[in-house]
């Protein structure tokens, strides 16, 4: 048997198997499922298009809406507020690359005279609890968005807009809501025995993957859905 | 290879004997055996589907029957249509990626074995599901493409529609499950050698399907979602009281709806691909082309959804585009017919079953798909949508092209699943009843489609001419019947007392056939190093292939310590003699499939105000789902 299968025997079932393009098997399906899911979002948001608009009675989300009693209902989406849970899942990728880098340098040794920065750069843990936490703080911007939604008088059955705009923010939502779990099950791995190795590297790679994913799909959503009247 | 011991693996002990109790096949992840799972359950389910056809057409054979009610013939012709296209013939095309894609391209399974087990459970309990509502007259009743504002709540009250739209969730989750598993197969798991452009045409084929599989589903999963939260939670998406566009549903349908078309119509394109260069002794006209025209069929097939819509009122640029676009996806699948015939032109035929069934296919799917090119045209679509008319064009390119594509497989390879022939006489009169059956059934409907006679209809009057070709149509039905029992027969009757098939019974060129019939569980003893599209013929008759252009390389192309030149294997060894790894039965898939069910069970309960024991299965489901599927992530595989 060759060396290259040797060695592979040795570190574990990561890297146990042939692969025609050298690649593993879970990152070329992690990539099929993100093509798969730009289409799943792809729908939810040429929905959201289409319903633009269309909704009979409001709230709006742009516009101003005076009801047959004479209410006044303001335009329901806060841009400053949806801006900075914006810049919080974005600072999460962030985060996230740093926290694929500190695994990728475990076993590379830190030089002698490494500065604040160089240490913190090898803190795994940390910047995966700080991913977390800023998903986190975006579910928690989302979750005080619709409750206030709700308050002013949008709920998802009040008209197109509302079904359209709860269902697809919401699906974003569970989306980042798997994405926090993993990373939190990545942090228990890495609190209880250490993430490090060929094998770790990928577990975190492919967790990042699906991290950026989410991120990048919901700067379409904030583009098409908040910023363009 | 075979020299070096493994102790890790060897306390699975007798986890590697051939085992085939009840628990080996619940617990297993080979994909033999999963294929193999397939096709039975496929063919139940095409039995029942074929009982419900049976039925309608028994209450059609004359004007004015009352064999079957209205509400239970529109359950009928609901369940036909949703079975047939989701529970037989794209599980019968999954029977072939299961078994013939790691043979095919030199590989010992899947990618992920246990997920592969997984897409089976999920399907075989989505089927379960989804049929059992029609033994209590509960079956989905508003057709197989559930057109919404029909299906919500307003016009559809009652569990029948939730069933259908659970089930599909079901179902899609099965489907997207595998096109992971096998793209990633396909793509990572080829022996050293089998370049792309090598790849058996099955494969290519179903490589084109998984693509389609993974970008279609999205849609229809989302079209589904938005139909269940109309129906549960009262959102608006095809309430048109408040302002819902009616054509959201059709457009969300038939985006997933046309690529289907082609997910039940490509893996069969693939077989007989195979089929008619084995019984021509040639090698299949036109490779290349055959691969790219499969491509742009796969590309294609995304821009043609709205010509099941022309009746809609879209407007004359929408209908012209997507006439336009419907026209040219017939020049590719006219490639693929003229490279058939070009594959059997002057080669040594031999009319083997298999042969019958996959000359059968050119000619029938030639006729579906002509009828197809009319009504691309939307002045002649109009007089023929929602017309007998349309019924016979997709029954010719569904059964005409797909089924009969899949019998020729089924014929082609169950001595390589089973390692005995299936009998040729008893194959004969199964094609030929089937054959004229057929065209019986359904070459009458385009008469009585054309004079008018529409779809969905439950029941209709004397002297509007119809009636000859309805009873016609109905005896056809009644000599299918008679065609698929002698195939029962043939298959259950075969599997003992068929002639025994060895290696390779019919002279095939691609890989599966150099192994043992059924394969052992690691199919290569030693991985097969591949150096053109034919090995097997560059083995045994070199002769032959040498003056064709066949991507054949003299030199190895890559070489790899695994790899030996292909060869023919006849030796059953276990895998531990071997020193393979194989991956370890489990029956955590199973679990986890089964936790998903009840999760979707749980909903049913929703709308009956029993709303502890909706939120019981939903949250009991979700927890063990997830405990299964941790416990499924972090046992090792082998």
């Amino acid at each position: 048997m060759s060396s290259h299968a040797a060695a592979a025997h040795d570190d574990g079932h990561a890297h146990h198997h042939y692969t025609t393009t050298g690649l593993d098997n879970r990152k070329i399906a992690v990539w099929a499922f993100i093509g798969s899911e730009c289409m799943l979002f792809a729908s939810l948001i040429s929905t959201y298009l289409i319903y633009k608009g269309r909704s009979i009675v409001g709230p709006f989300p742009h516009t101003e809406w005076v009801n047959e009693a004479g209410r006044v209902f303001k335009p329901i989406l806060d841009i400053p507020v949806t801006s900075a849970s914006t810049f919080v899942l974005l600072m999460s990728s962030l985060a996230m690359v740093l926290a694929l880098q500190a695994v990728q340098l475990k076993g590379v040794p830190l030089p002698a005279d490494a500065g604040w920065w160089t240490r913190a750069q090898r803190s795994s843990k940390g910047w995966l609890l700080m991913t977390a936490l800023l998903g986190t703080t975006f579910l928690g911007f989302q979750a005080y968005e619709f409750t206030s939604f709700v308050h002013e008088g949008l709920t998802i059955k009040t008209n197109l807009f509302g079904s359209s705009f709860f269902t697809l923010t919401g699906f974003h939502g569970a989306h980042v809501t798997v994405g926090v779990l993993w990373l939190v099950t990545l942090l228990f791995i890495d609190m209880k025995r250490g993430l490090a190795g060929p094998a770790d590297e990928l577990n975190v790679d492919i967790a990042a993957l699906y991290w950026h994913f989410v991120d990048v799909v919901w700067i379409a959503i904030f583009t098409l859905v908040y910023l363009i009247q | 290879m075979a020299t070096i011991a493994a102790p890790s693996y060897a306390s699975a002990g007798d986890a590697y004997a051939e085992n085939t109790g009840i628990w080996s096949w619940i617990t297993t992840v080979d994909h033999k055996r999963i294929g193999t799972l397939y096709l039975w359950t496929a063919l139940f389910f095409f039995l029942v589907g074929g009982l419900e056809a049976v039925l309608i057409r028994t209450q059609l054979a004359q004007p004015n029957m009352g064999f079957v009610s209205a509400e239970t013939y529109n359950q009928l012709f609901t369940m036909h249509g949703t079975t047939m296209v989701f529970l037989a013939i794209m599980p019968l095309s999954a029977a072939f990626f299961n078994f013939l894609i790691p043979l095919q391209i030199g590989a010992r399974d899947v990618a992920f074995p246990r997920l592969n087990a997984f897409s089976y459970w999920v399907y075989l309990l989505g089927g379960i599901f989804i049929t059992l509502p029609i033994l209590f007259k509960v079956a989905p009743n508003g057709g197989w493409f559930g057109y919404a504002p029909l299906t919500t709540n307003s016009f559809s009250a009652g569990p029948n529609i939730d069933f259908w739209v659970m089930g599909l969730q079901i179902l899609g989750i099965s489907s997207l499950a595998a096109a992971f598993n096998f793209i990633t197969t396909i793509i990572n798991m080829r022996a050293p050698g089998m370049t792309l452009m090598r790849m058996p045409m099955f494969t290519w084929m179903s490589f084109v399907v998984q693509f389609l599989l993974i970008l279609a589903f999205p849609p229809i999963t989302i079209a589904l979602f938005f139909l269940l939260m109309d129906r549960f939670f009262g959102t608006t998406f095809y309430a048109i009281a408040a302002g819902a566009d009616p054509l959201l549903w059709q457009h969300l349908f038939w985006v997933f709806g046309h690529p289907e078309v082609y997910i039940l119509i490509l893996p069969a394109f693939g077989l007989v691909s195979e089929v008619l260069p084995t019984f021509s002794k040639k090698p299949l006209f036109g490779y290349n082309v055959m691969v790219y025209s499969g491509i742009m069929i796969g590309f294609l097939g995304f821009g043609v959804w709205a010509h099941h819509m022309f009746a809609v009122g879209m407007g004359a640029v929408a209908d012209s585009i997507f006439s336009m676009m419907t026209m040219l996806i017939a020049i590719p699948t006219g490639v693929k017919i003229f490279n058939w015939i070009a594959t059997m032109w002057s080669g040594e035929i031999r009319f083997t079953v298999a042969m019958k069934f996959a000359i059968a296919l050119i000619g029938m799917f030639t006729i579906g798909g002509i009828s197809g090119v009319m009504h691309s045209s939307p002045p002649a679509d109009l007089q023929q949508t929602d017309t007998y008319f349309i019924v016979a064009h997709f029954h010719y390119v569904l059964f005409g092209g797909s089924i009969m594509g899949i019998f020729a497989g089924i014929y082609y390879y169950y001595p390589k699943m089973t390692g005995r022939l299936m009998s040729e006489t008893i194959g004969n009169w199964h094609f030929w009843l089937t054959f004229i059956g057929m065209n019986l059934t359904f070459f009458p409907m385009h008469f009585s489609g054309m004079l008018g006679m529409p779809r969905r209809i439950y029941t209709y009057d004397a002297g509007q001419g119809w009636d000859l070709f309805n009873m016609m149509a109905t005896v056809g039905t009644y000599i299918l019947v008679v065609a698929t029992s002698f195939f029962v027969v043939n298959f259950l009757r075969s599997r003992t007392r068929g002639a025994v098939a060895g290696n390779d019974p019919w002279g095939g060129a691609t890989l599966e056939w150099s192994i043992p019939s059924p394969p052992p569980e690691y199919n290569f003893a030693q991985i097969p190093e591949v150096t053109s599209r034919y090995p097997l013929w560059d083995l045994k008759a070199p002769e032959k292939t040498a003056g064709i252009d066949h991507s054949h390389a003299d030199a190895m192309t890559i070489t790899d310590a695994h790899a030996v030149p292909v060869h023919e294997e006849t030796e059953r060894h276990t895998a531990k003699e071997l020193g393979i790894p194989m991956p370890l039965p489990t029956a955590k898939p199973l679990f986890t499939a089964l936790s998903l069910v009840v999760m979707f069970c749980g909903l049913l309960f929703m709308r009956n105000d029993m709303f502890a024991v909706a939120m019981t299965l939903i949250l009991g489901g979700a927890a063990s789902m997830i405990a299964g599927l941790y416990s499924w992530l972090t046992s090792p595989l082998e």
